[in-house]
């Protein structure tokens, strides 16, 4: 698979970051080595073998059904560029 | 438990100019897991809280903060599993579904999409007293729903609130296995009878804790079977996508319009575009949501953040003995065990708390006639008022008081209606009601005797034709009963004024 400049600026847009047209040849041939590589690590016969999610034998962490957070209406808004009564205010987005 | 055999319902069939057309429509079903707190942190579900107070640092995706599951989450979805007859996956995994919006603060949703907790199920959905249609289940994964964003409150800025963002969802996948409108929303309906009984989503549509997608395509008569046959789905139409609907209502309205849309496309030489549309109720029409597609590209991967779920056999074994009877069961004991017909069965068990208000009733007292008094008197006593079962001021014991004191003979019928309305207003027990008040039916043949020969005795005319004209004798006996304030026994007095009048 060969990501072409099209591509990369479709990627780069779905991730919202902004990459000036000169850049993109660039950014597209990184995209390539790194794929490459990946087709390197397909060549591997994995045939049977379950994949690995952790490295250590884990059982994922569970919790129980209590309220044990939140009522911190100022901390959650306290980064926000701009909050209205208690409200994140971003520029108007309409369905 | 007695199998109340069904037959199939007929496919809806919608003419077009030049041909007749059927319809195959597939529901995602967003049901939002009743639990206290979210998904992955522990702030609270509460509907209704000041905005963003119902936030963690996790829900607002502050850098380095990392979910934990609540395990009472994954436990309703198992439940959910287990009461829609499904197969549940001992281990599933979380994955991320990437896309931008400002009420998403992480820039993805953790939703299953490779190994979902749920796997196939089925709903029996039921159109009238023995047609029914068996709606497979293809999925149930868990995720976390989004925030809000309100339109309407700035010209100029959107506000969003976070405090349903990262609470716990079910999202229920049908197959394409409903045929039309009414369908679809006698699903919706069932599925969601079944969640209330099970406790696992309290079913508010208007709250948005249930929201359906809707999947309709339209085909010529013949093709759907020839995709049941072969499962290729080339069979079918291209489908339209409906998002995000909270009424019975608007989900019929918005299939409806979306088939007559696609035919008129059809019949006129197009192809109908796979696309996500929003319906309008106000103009009753759907319309493509444009913005939707570029987003599409989800570039879904297994969320690092969360190992896979595993949970044991024996722990869904628990949950399964811990199943409450599910609605076709109870509809079904209600009919044999009451004598009930399968209608009334059906509006008895429509809720848990209208099943066992009856159930209280029944239980000492004639069945079916705890039926009618329950459907007919009391339901529509509440509804004149808008009250709910909870809020009865009638409870089960007193109604069963009046249903025994008509069984053994005490009260007629119009009586105990009289009845009713006290106890319905002021309360009290009924046989002591009936005691103070003198309303004790007058079963005494003697004294009905008396008053029929009174009755006879003032009117000779009347006696003259009624002899001629049997059919007249009803009038004696409504004349009785105006004398004796409605209390002489009804069969008594007809027979005794048969007899007088020498019938």
């Amino acid at each position: 698979m060969s990501i072409d400049l099209e591509t990369a600026a479709r990627v780069a847009k779905l991730a919202r970051i902004k990459v000036e047209e000169d850049a993109l040849p660039a950014l597209a041939g990184e995209f390539n080595t790194i794929l490459g590589f990946i087709e390197q690590l397909n060549e591997v016969d994995v045939e049977g073998v379950e994949p690995m999610v952790s490295v250590t034998p884990m059982r994922l962490k569970r919790r129980e059904d209590g309220v044990t957070d939140g009522n911190m209406q100022d901390k959650v808004l306290a980064n926000a560029p701009d909050a209205r009564e208690g409200f994140f205010a971003v520029p108007k987005v309409v369905e | 438990m007695l199998d109340l055999s069904y037959e199939t319902p007929k496919p809806k069939v919608i003419a077009g100019a030049k041909h007749d057309w059927e319809l195959v429509i597939g529901l995602e079903v967003h049901a939002q897991v009743a639990s206290k707190a979210k998904l992955f942190s522990g702030a609270s579900t509460k509907f209704g809280a000041e905005p963003n107070s119902n936030v963690a640092f996790v829900d607002a995706a502050m850098p380095g903060m990392l979910p934990v599951i609540n395990e009472f989450c994954v436990e309703q979805a198992v439940r959910t599993g287990l009461g829609l007859k499904a197969q549940i996956n001992l281990k599933s995994a979380f994955d991320r579904k990437n896309y931008f919006y400002p009420d998403l603060p992480q820039g993805y949703q953790i939703s299953q999409l490779y190994h979902p907790i749920v796997g196939e199920g089925e709903v029996l959905v039921d159109m009238e007293p023995g047609i029914a249609r068996l709606v497979r289940i293809e999925r149930i994964h868990i995720e976390q729903d989004a925030g809000k964003s309100i339109h309407d409150m700035d010209p100029n800025m959107s506000f969003v609130d976070l405090n349903r963002t990262g609470v716990a969802l079910m999202e229920i996948v049908s197959r394409p296995d409903i045929r039309g409108p009414e369908e679809a929303a006698a699903y919706v309906t069932k599925l969601r009878q079944i969640l209330r009984y099970l406790g696992t989503c309290d079913g508010n549509m208007q709250n948005g804790n249930l929201r359906a997608d809707v999947n309709v395509s339209i085909c010529l008569p013949g093709q759907y079977e020839k995709y049941q046959e072969t499962g290729d789905f080339s069979h079918l139409g291209t489908r339209c996508e409906i998002k995000n609907m909270n009424s019975m209502r608007f989900i019929q309205a918005a299939i409806d319009y979306e088939a007559r849309r696609q035919i008129a496309i059809v019949e006129a030489g197009g192809t109908v575009d796979q696309e996500t549309r929003l319906y309008d109720p106000d103009k009753g029409e759907t319309r493509s949501m444009r913005s939707k597609e570029e987003a599409h590209d989800y570039r879904y991967f297994p969320d690092p953040d969360l190992l896979p779920l595993e949970i044991e056999q024996a722990w869904v074994d628990e949950i399964a003995a811990s199943l409450p009877e599910l609605p076709d069961a109870k509809k079904a004991r209600f009919v044999t065990e009451f004598g009930l017909s399968e209608y009334d069965a059906s509006v008895l068990t429509a809720d848990t708390a209208n099943a066992s208000y009856f159930e209280e009733v029944a239980n000492g007292t004639d069945g079916k006639l705890a039926a009618n008094w329950v459907i007919n008197e009391l339901f529509g006593r509440l509804k004149k008022e808008d009250h709910s079962i909870e809020d009865s001021p009638v409870s089960p014991a007193q109604l069963a008081g009046i249903i025994k004191l008509i069984q053994k003979g005490d009260i007629s019928g119009k009586i105990a209606k009289d009845l009713f309305e006290i106890v319905y207003t002021e309360g009290g027990d009924p046989a002591r009601i009936v005691e103070d008040r003198g309303m004790k039916q007058v079963t005494d043949t003697g004294a009905i005797e008396a008053a029929v020969d009174e009755i006879i005795a003032a009117n000779p005319a009347q006696v003259e034709k009624a002899k001629a004209n049997p059919k007249l004798a009803g009038w004696f006996v409504g004349q009785v009963m105006k004398a004796t304030g409605g209390k002489a026994n009804p069969k008594a007095v007809n027979e005794i004024v048969a007899a007088k009048l020498g019938q």
